[in-house]
């Protein structure tokens, strides 16, 4: 009887796969992976898939569709084929994010001081001044280091021809560290025959350089700062996450209730009384971390937090006022930040973006509208979207005549083909969209965790690797 | 701040709170397991009725269950207690507590005790009506105090023994002399009132009650000759080697006091421990013969109520209230 291997049927077509890398040149470790699935039968796979899924069912870390309404662990469901990156891509990537994050952090030093990119027109004046995420409390203030995003998640896409392009800066609070880990743990656990032989770097240190980076980052002065994870509680879709990083930095896991502000300082209360706090890392959102300067009805927060921060007292990571740079208009303008401040090409290039505002970038934009995605740039998230491809005439002739109208709220960008992974449904191994979002962490200096999250769309021919849209996540190995 | 206590070794005032709830929900969870249990195989009898009033007697529920049913049965009160998650008493309201103090400590608890526990959540959440006939009650019990049981040895084989743990096992040592007192004070006045001849009280009630208590075999052990009721007091209440004793609890919970005032040197023990020193004294000095005489209801009353304080005090001083 013939039994399959994992890759028997596999056909990822014309995508570029990031397990078979068609026309590359061979390489050791890939071909002895390939080698490995070709000898795994499907339902062996399937076996251990089903090991894993209880296994993280009974941490906790998952939820079942029928318990919705009670669960409150998210799952993000997990596919046990890994996405691999070489030695030298993995060059290319950690490079690339380190240049994105120095030049995101000298972006935010100069708009909330002298302004040069501004005033030397590099980046449109009210697109950043008149920014809802620009923070006008940040004018002046100097944070340790300059670090403003001291954890950046960077989501990564890849094209048809196997091109590394950013497709957005996550710089408030990137989310899903906690699943690189937790997916490193699971396929230890179930695929270490897989595994062995080949040289994957580690992914445990994340804590411990986080623990480092929020040390380098607390008030000067102090010799052993106290760091604390703040919360919004246990009820919050990402607490498993909060949980992880308390633990792996081995800091308290606190809520806005457990901390106050007396005499200008941050406190926390403990069964000793109050102690003092140092260093945030806040999981909340700016909106919600002072009643006193934010949202009044918000009770997540700290009164007080943010004039003690102000004033040098406690450090916050990630800093106020970051969402200035991950917006989706200020993104468009990241190739030229980074030859402003750096000097430099960026290592990762953009998706292909045109500027509505501009006027070659709107003529682009008009003459291609049906191969073209158009996004507006104020709002996140789908609303108000074109898919240029799939849009009908009418679609198309009236979203036109929105453009006109207010080209400065657009940008647009090619339809990219992801590319794909081996992914394991339910009726075989077929290729699905892949994304990635490595972390990098900053105090002093910046450090990228080898790998990070690679998210893949389950749906076949979706392009969507959200987790609340039928995402899933793979473990990601990075070769030595 | 005290220089003992080095930065990073604070524990939050809520989370000492939390594990204290999460044991005394998990005890709860198996000390009506017990008393479901043995009400239920000692219920056959004409006394069937009053066995489970007196259950929901130990519990103070009597108000909240006639609000819901009419008749304290087997099929009612084990509704109540089993799948009732209305009812804050039952083993559905309990395991949910508990759950939720464990999510709220999933930081500081081990992976094995969160993994169990989420388990153990799901394994009581999947009962049904089907699940609790009368037939089926002893086997709920059971997989109900194996799990709790599960959970206490996890517990002592991983759970580290920092401020964390001391805090949860006060609120074990709290729970078990809350229970005891509970049990005995109910029992007896069911056994000893004017309606209830000697001859009435046979050796099946005394060991109904010795059984929803664990301490059954203990009892045989050290008085072989028969069931007298100042001894089973005695046993159940001031013995200190039977593991639910009041006296053996309110030592234990002295011992985790003097560590956290001691080793961690917080301040805010000082209130509870003048408490329990002040309790100790009066469980330790007196003969079972003299708070029999001096009345065993009014005793147990000021117990559970001192017992209550304490727990008020360690919530108020060292928890954050």
């Amino acid at each position: 009887m013939r039994r399959d291997g994992v890759l028997t049927d596999y056909d990822p077509g014309s995508l570029f796969c990031e397990m078979l890398r068609p026309g590359e040149a061979s390489h050791h470790a890939l071909s002895l992976l390939r080698a490995k699935l070709a000898n795994l039968p499907v339902e062996a796979l399937r076996r251990r898939a089903a090991d894993a899924e209880r296994d993280l069912l009974a941490r906790g870390i998952t939820f079942t569709v029928y318990s919705d309404a009670t669960a409150i662990d998210r799952i993000l469901p997990f596919d046990l084929i890994p996405r691999v990156i070489t030695a030298e891509e993995w060059h290319t990537l950690e490079t690339g994010v380190i240049q994105r994050v120095k030049a995101l952090n000298l972006f935010l030093h100069d708009i909330y001081h002298d302004r040069k990119i501004l005033a030397d027109g590099v980046v449109p004046r009210e697109l950043v001044l008149g920014n809802t995420a620009y923070a006008q409390m940040m004018v002046g203030f100097d944070p340790p280091h300059g670090t403003y995003v001291h954890v950046c998640g960077t989501d990564i896409i890849r094209d048809d021809a196997g091109r590394f392009m950013v497709l957005e800066d996550n710089a408030r609070t990137p989310s899903g560290v906690a699943y690189v880990v937790e997916n490193r743990h699971m396929t230890a656990r179930v695929l270490s025959d897989v595994m062995a032989g080949l040289r994957v770097r580690g992914v445990d240190e994340y804590g411990l350089r986080l623990q480092r980076a929020m040390t380098e980052i607390a008030p000067a002065g102090v010799s052993d700062p106290q760091v604390v994870v703040l919360s919004p509680g246990i009820y919050n879709s990402a607490y498993f996450e909060h949980v992880f990083l308390a633990r792996e930095m081995g800091v308290p896991l606190v809520e806005g209730r457990d901390l106050v502000v007396l005499d200008g300082s941050v406190w926390m209360r403990t069964t000793a009384g109050l102690a003092p706090v140092h260093t945030i890392y806040r999981r909340l959102n700016d909106d919600f971390l002072d009643p006193d300067v934010f949202r009044a009805d918000s009770t997540l927060g700290v009164r007080g937090l943010m004039q003690a921060w102000h004033s040098g007292r406690v450090s916050l990571a990630n800093a106020i006022g970051t969402g200035v740079a991950d917006d989706k208009a200020v993104y468009a303008y990241m190739p030229r930040i980074i030859r402003y401040y750096l000097g430099e090409d960026a290592i990762l290039p953009n998706v292909d973006t045109r500027i509505c505002a501009e006027r070659d970038g709107l003529a682009h934009t008009l003459a291609h509208l049906h191969e073209l995605v158009v996004k507006p740039v104020a709002e996140s998230g789908g609303y108000g979207l074109l898919i240029g491809p799939h849009a009908t005439k009418a679609e198309l002739e009236e979203f036109r005549r929105r453009l006109i109208a207010d080209p400065a709220n657009y940008i647009s960008q090619p339809m990219i083909r992801l590319s794909v992974s081996p992914t394991l449904c339910d009726s075989g191994v077929h290729a699905r969209h892949v994304d990635l979002r490595p972390f990098a962490v900053t105090g002093r200096d910046t450090w990228v965790l080898p790998g990070g999250l690679t998210r893949v769309a389950l749906r076949p021919g979706s392009l969507v690797v959200n987790s609340s849209q039928g995402g899933g996540s793979k473990d990601t190995w990075v070769l030595a | 701040m005290s220089e003992a206590v080095s930065a990073g070794k604070y524990l939050i005032a809520r989370h000492a709170g939390s594990a204290l709830w999460l044991a005394r929900y998990m005890e709860r969870i198996e000390n009506l397991a017990r008393l479901l249990d043995v009400t239920k195989t000692f219920a056959g009898d004409a006394e069937g009725g009053r066995n489970w009033l007196s259950l929901l007697r130990i519990n103070g529920d009597e108000s909240a269950f006639f609000e819901k049913h009419s008749m304290p049965e087997a099929a009612s009160v084990a509704h109540f207690y089993l799948l009732d998650a209305d009812n804050p008493t039952s083993v559905q309201s309990s395991i949910r507590y508990a759950k939720d103090n464990a999510r709220t400590l999933r930081a500081l608890i081990s992976t094995e005790m969160w993994l169990q526990i989420n388990l153990f959540h799901s394994r009581i959440g999947e009962l049904t009506a089907i699940d609790i006939v009368p037939e089926q009650i002893s086997d709920v019990c059971e997989m109900l105090k194996e799990g709790v049981q599960a959970h206490t040895g996890i517990t002592e084989g991983t759970f580290y023994r920092d401020q964390c743990w001391h805090f949860y096992m006060l609120g074990r040592h709290l729970e078990r002399a809350d229970q005891i007192t509970r049990l005995v004070d109910t029992k007896f006045n069911a056994m000893l009132s004017p309606a209830a001849t000697d001859a009435a009280i046979d050796a099946g009630q005394w060991n109904e009650l010795l059984r929803a208590a664990a301490g059954y075999h203990a009892y045989r052990r050290e008085y072989p000759h028969g069931y007298v009721p100042r001894e089973v007091a005695s046993f159940l209440l001031l013995h200190g080697g039977f593991p639910r004793s009041a006296r053996l609890n309110l030592l234990q919970a002295d011992w985790h006091l003097m560590q956290l005032r001691g080793r961690y040197q917080l301040r805010g023990c000082a209130q509870a421990l003048e408490r329990l020193d002040h309790l100790q004294t009066m469980l330790n000095s007196q003969t079972v013969d003299e708070i029999l005489n001096r009345g065993l209801s009014p005793f147990l009353d000021w117990v559970q109520s001192e017992v209550a304080a304490l727990h008020a005090d360690i919530m108020t001083n060292l928890c954050g209230g």
